[in-house]
């Protein structure tokens, strides 16, 4: 089974949270890069791109496929995870920690409401399969 | 296609047991990776890897004319086989282009063996059948009495030899010996398409999960993996082994495709001679080249190539190459671009990202 932290929030899009305050890290879950396959390139947005709900800012790649990322909360993006461009293994090998892709900030906490809980994600992903 | 359409190989179940990710490749249930595509590569060029390619079509042609025939469809000159080698050749139409690339093994003077492309077995089939009413020969498609197996990389002659009952070290590259794996009597080839030493097996489906089985578990301590058709291809690619619907088809003549060292034209007439014969008088318009990524980014199966602001073409192949860490491809250009070095760019989704023409194979391994 997929590992799923109960301390983050996920997406339809197979997209993690970490929330603290009105900041939220963003990554690809578990059962994504186990999808995927070996990641062998990511595209992140730079520091100060703007995105609204669900615009995509960035892509993964594999050895056989592109998957686009698109963003799970409207935002400003405050950091990138710059080692991701020498090590995109690090999406693959640790997605909750050392593989996530970007921090943002928040500006409407009302779309929180629609983020999933490790239960709802999990029960989605089975319905996936 | 439901997936209780596919067709499945004697090997489905093994490849379900191991976990492997199955596919719909051209309408077989396919393993496309095991352990990730990375690794089962790398294991590939430094230690060995076994691949279930019982997919890939079996056709045979026998009969007093059977050579005279296979000279007749094919594009390299099958009269310098001896028994017991085999030869890469063209299947050409009138165009000089390709109905599918193949292999030829001689077992006799009057019985060929012809692999051919899974998903273009019956096509040749009915090709090479149209075309045996001038001979004294027979076609068959035996594909569903073989199974498949190859056994590729540096260690593979040391992991296969103790199931064999033929000196593998006896058997030069292209060359192959009727024996027997495990018990299980079947060819044993030293071909492959994966750049690297190595086998490839045709035996009764019967036995393919005791060998397989019996490959894997020897093999494992030596570094031997299961690989899919994902490692498959990006192994070839490194090799620059064209791949049937990418990088040729019924479009590209065999001297597009670079391939011309396997057309004979004095051999004799053949199917596509004239045409080939009028295009290396008059020199070619294009020609499939390998490149390499200069700016970062994939150029990918598809992707459109632009040189000075029009598109030329697309990509017919391209992917991250796993041992060479870079990303590279194959393709079409005008042949005033051909050179080593000359730059030209590949639409990246929605983004002209600059590539370079490369000597090819990317990938040479040491002999």
């Amino acid at each position: 089974m997929a590992n799923l932290p109960d301390n983050l929030s996920y997406t339809k899009d197979h997209e993690w949270l970490r929330l603290t305050g009105d900041t939220a890290f963003v990554g690809i879950t578990d059962f994504a890069q186990s999808s995927l396959g070996d990641i062998v390139y990511v595209e992140l947005p730079k520091v100060g791109d703007s995105f609204e709900l669900s615009d995509p800012f960035g892509s993964v790649e594999s050895v056989k496929s592109v998957n686009e990322l698109f963003i799970p909360v409207s935002g400003e993006v405050l950091e990138i995870n710059e080692a991701l461009a020498d090590a995109p293994e690090l999406v693959n090998n640790d997605p909750y920690r050392d593989g996530w892709m970007i921090k943002i900030k928040i500006v409407d906490s009302t779309e929180l409401d629609s983020l999933l809980s490790a239960a709802e994600y999990e029960d989605f992903i089975k319905e996936q399969e | 296609m439901s997936e209780n359409q596919l067709q499945r190989t004697a090997l489905n179940d093994a490849h379900r047991r191991l976990g492997a990710k199955m596919i719909d490749f051209g309408g077989w249930d396919m393993p496309v990776t095991y352990a990730g595509t990375i690794d089962e590569h790398l294991a590939v060029r430094t230690a060995a890897g076994l691949f279930d390619v019982s997919h890939m079509g079996e056709l045979e042609v026998r009969g007093p004319q059977a050579l005279a025939l296979v000279q007749h469809i094919t594009t390299n000159d099958a009269s310098k086989l001896q028994i017991g080698q085999a030869q890469y050749a063209g299947l050409t139409t009138p165009q000089g282009t390709f109905v599918d690339d193949l292999l030829v093994h001689k077992l006799s003077d009057e019985h060929y063996f012809l692999c051919v492309n899974a998903s273009n077995t019956e096509k040749d089939f009915q090709w090479i059948l149209a075309n045996t009413e001038d001979f004294d020969a027979e076609v068959k498609n035996t594909s569903g009495q073989y199974t498949q197996i190859a056994i590729q990389g540096p260690r593979a002659s040391e992991i296969l030899q103790p199931f064999a009952n033929v000196d593998l070290s006896a058997i030069k590259y292209y060359w192959f010996a009727n024996g027997e794996v495990d018990g299980a009597p079947g060819i044993i080839a030293r071909t492959g398409y994966t750049g690297e030493d190595g086998f490839e097996l045709y035996i009764d489906p019967n036995a393919s999960e005791q060998v397989w089985n019996k490959l894997l578990e020897a093999g494992k301590p030596l570094g031997l993996q299961p690989c899919g058709l994902a490692a498959r291809n990006t192994l070839r690619l490194e090799a620059k082994m064209a791949l049937y619907g990418n990088d040729i088809d019924d479009t590209t003549t065999v001297y597009e495709a670079d391939l011309g060292w396997a057309v004979k034209l004095h051999k004799g007439d053949f199917i596509g001679r004239d045409a080939l014969a009028q295009q290396k008088e008059q020199g070619l318009t294009r020609k499939l080249v390998g490149f390499e990524m200069v700016e970062r980014g994939i150029g990918r199966d598809h992707y459109p190539i632009f040189i000075d602001g029009q598109q030329v073409s697309q990509v017919s192949s391209g992917s991250p190459a796993p041992f060479l860490k870079k990303n590279i491809g194959l393709a079409y250009l005008p042949l005033s671009h051909t050179a080593i070095g000359s730059q030209f760019h590949i639409d990246v989704r929605g983004k002209l990202v600059a590539a370079q023409v490369v000597a090819t194979p990317f990938y040479k391994r040491e002999k």
